[in-house]
């Protein structure tokens, strides 16, 4: 047997071993990156073999912690990709105005950034009394530094060209205040999001929403694993309701894609057609 | 298994000897081509514009989950790494390796690890030494080495590095880079119809 043949085989029982023990389902997770990461730990641990990363995360509950952390990366920022948001204000506001109330979904929501980015614009709209921002993550961790709120002060000067790129209406400033090397987001942004734990694998879909954001989440998931997760996104959707995908991702490969029309194809914005 | 795939690294001069290099690719070149070059962050359109200017094939960003096809030019979209799925591409946010992303390094292991014997690697102008492992992974796992000739190189670091981690023989200028690709291409397209006709007779 080639020695790749072997490596597939050894992170294919990891991901059996890891399900059948915890819930947690990698098993359809792309192969390239999971193994990527999973070498990575390898390093960090100094261990030599899958087999032997495997023994100790069936065994020992502090170390399957510590990998669970490391397999889901959370890199984010406030306002990524300033121009989804711009499109976002200018093509999709008008629409949430004339809604009596609504509901939006951050799925695999990390830190929060992007949850926040949202309640600033969405106060900056005159939308915040009316809306419901509901923030979920497989990751406990990263939950709570997303209900917390408190960001890195370098981070401030990126975020800040960012907000006045996505059309912020106001000064960036306003909606934090410092503390030595950090920041904290103004607790009032909070008062309508509600954080919790979901796992887009197991969980089932819990209510319905306007909007669904889940952007570079899915790049992790392998086609099956997509599919179903556009499912339960398309089964967790009002009519007409909107959903925003990665800069790099689209319905395009999925067997979901005549459920959605382009509200703008090149920045990921689709809305359900009926 | 083993699907061939052409995977190219550069970083400082890179856009340059792409459209050196670009020019030498033929339409009905049959081999698919992913290119990591470290990138703005922001960039738009631009790039893929100016390297469509200078190819007779197909250039774009490359999507997650996008299928690989005959003959056509993927780039590593800006901020993104680029990793090889079996028959079609991912992307992954992870954090920067050595200090890049796209990382060359990711691609090319990535590569290695799913074309085995079908990767092959080439680096080209650029600073550090991102895609030094990558490339060595290419040679452990049975793929091609190629590296553009650091003299003549906008930037030798990248070069000189991965020939230093491959003891590759394989250096060209950018000219004969294009042949050497073409010659390869030509092989596959030869080996492909033997298969075939052998299929039909028995
Ligand atoms: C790269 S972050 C994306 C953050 C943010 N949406 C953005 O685009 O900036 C990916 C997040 O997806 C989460 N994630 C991965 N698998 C998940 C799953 N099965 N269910 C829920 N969240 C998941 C990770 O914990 C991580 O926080």
């Amino acid at each position: 047997m080639q020695q790749q043949e072997t490596d597939e085989l050894e992170i294919d029982l990891l991901c059996e071993g890891i399900y059948r023990r915890y819930g947690f389902d990698f098993r359809e997770y792309s192969r390239s990156s999971l193994k990527r990461r999973v070498n990575n730990l390898l390093g960090l641990e100094r261990l030599a073999t899958v087999s032997e990363l495997q023994s100790k995360v069936l065994h020992d509950t502090r170390f399957m912690e510590r990998f669970l952390l490391n397999l889901s990366i959370s890199v984010t920022s406030m306002f990524r990709n300033p121009e989804m948001y711009l499109a976002f204000r200018e093509k999709v506001v008008p629409l949430l105005k004339t809604y009596p109330s609504l509901r939006i979904w951050h799925a695999g929501c990390a830190t929060g950034e992007e949850v926040y980015s949202m309640a600033i614009l969405l106060k900056e709209e005159g939308l915040e009394k009316k809306t419901r921002i509901y923030a979920t993550d497989f990751n406990e961790d990263v939950l709570k530094k997303a209900k917390a709120g408190i960001y890195p002060m370098s981070q401030m000067k990126e975020y800040t060209s960012n907000y006045i790129r996505a059309g912020g209406k106001a000064s960036f400033s306003e909606y934090y205040s410092a503390r030595y090397d950090n920041v904290i987001l103004d607790p009032k942004l909070r008062k309508n999001i509600v954080f919790s734990k979901h796992n887009l694998a197991t969980d089932s879909s819990f209510n319905e929403f306007n909007v669904i954001f889940c952007r570079n989440v899915m790049i992790y998931f392998n086609e099956t694993l997509q599919e179903r997760v556009h499912k339960l996104f398309h089964d967790s959707m009002c009519r007409f309701g909107i959903l925003v995908l990665g800069n790099k991702e689209s319905t395009r490969f999925t067997p979901f894609e005549k459920e959605y029309q382009d509200i703008d194809s090149r920045l990921r914005i689709y809305q359900r057609r009926k | 298994m083993a699907r061939k795939l052409i995977v190219i690294g550069t970083s400082w001069g890179g856009l340059n000897a792409l459209k050196t290099l670009f020019p030498h690719l033929p339409r009905g070149f049959s081999l698919p081509v992913a290119v990591a070059i470290h990138r703005l962050r922001e960039s738009r359109g631009f790039l893929i514009d100016l390297l469509q200017k200078n190819s007779a094939l197909p250039v774009m960003d490359a999507e997650d989950k996008m299928p690989i096809e005959a003959g056509h030019i993927y780039l590593a979209p800006a901020d993104y790494h680029l990793l090889v799925e079996g028959e079609k591409f991912s992307l992954s946010v992870d954090r920067l390796v050595r200090m890049a992303r796209p990382s060359v390094d990711v691609l090319f292991e990535s590569c290695a690890d799913v074309c085995g014997e079908g990767a092959i690697g080439v680096i080209l102008t650029g600073g550090r030494d991102d895609g030094a492992r990558g490339l060595a992974r290419i040679l452990t796992c049975g793929g091609t080495a190629l590296v553009q000739n650091p003299e003549t190189a906008e930037n030798p670091s990248m070069p000189r590095s991965a020939i230093k981690a491959t003891e590759t023989k394989n250096i060209y200028d950018l000219p004969e880079l294009g042949k050497r690709l073409c010659a390869l291409d030509a092989a596959n397209r030869n080996r492909l119809e033997r298969e075939i006709i052998y299929d039909k007779t028995g």
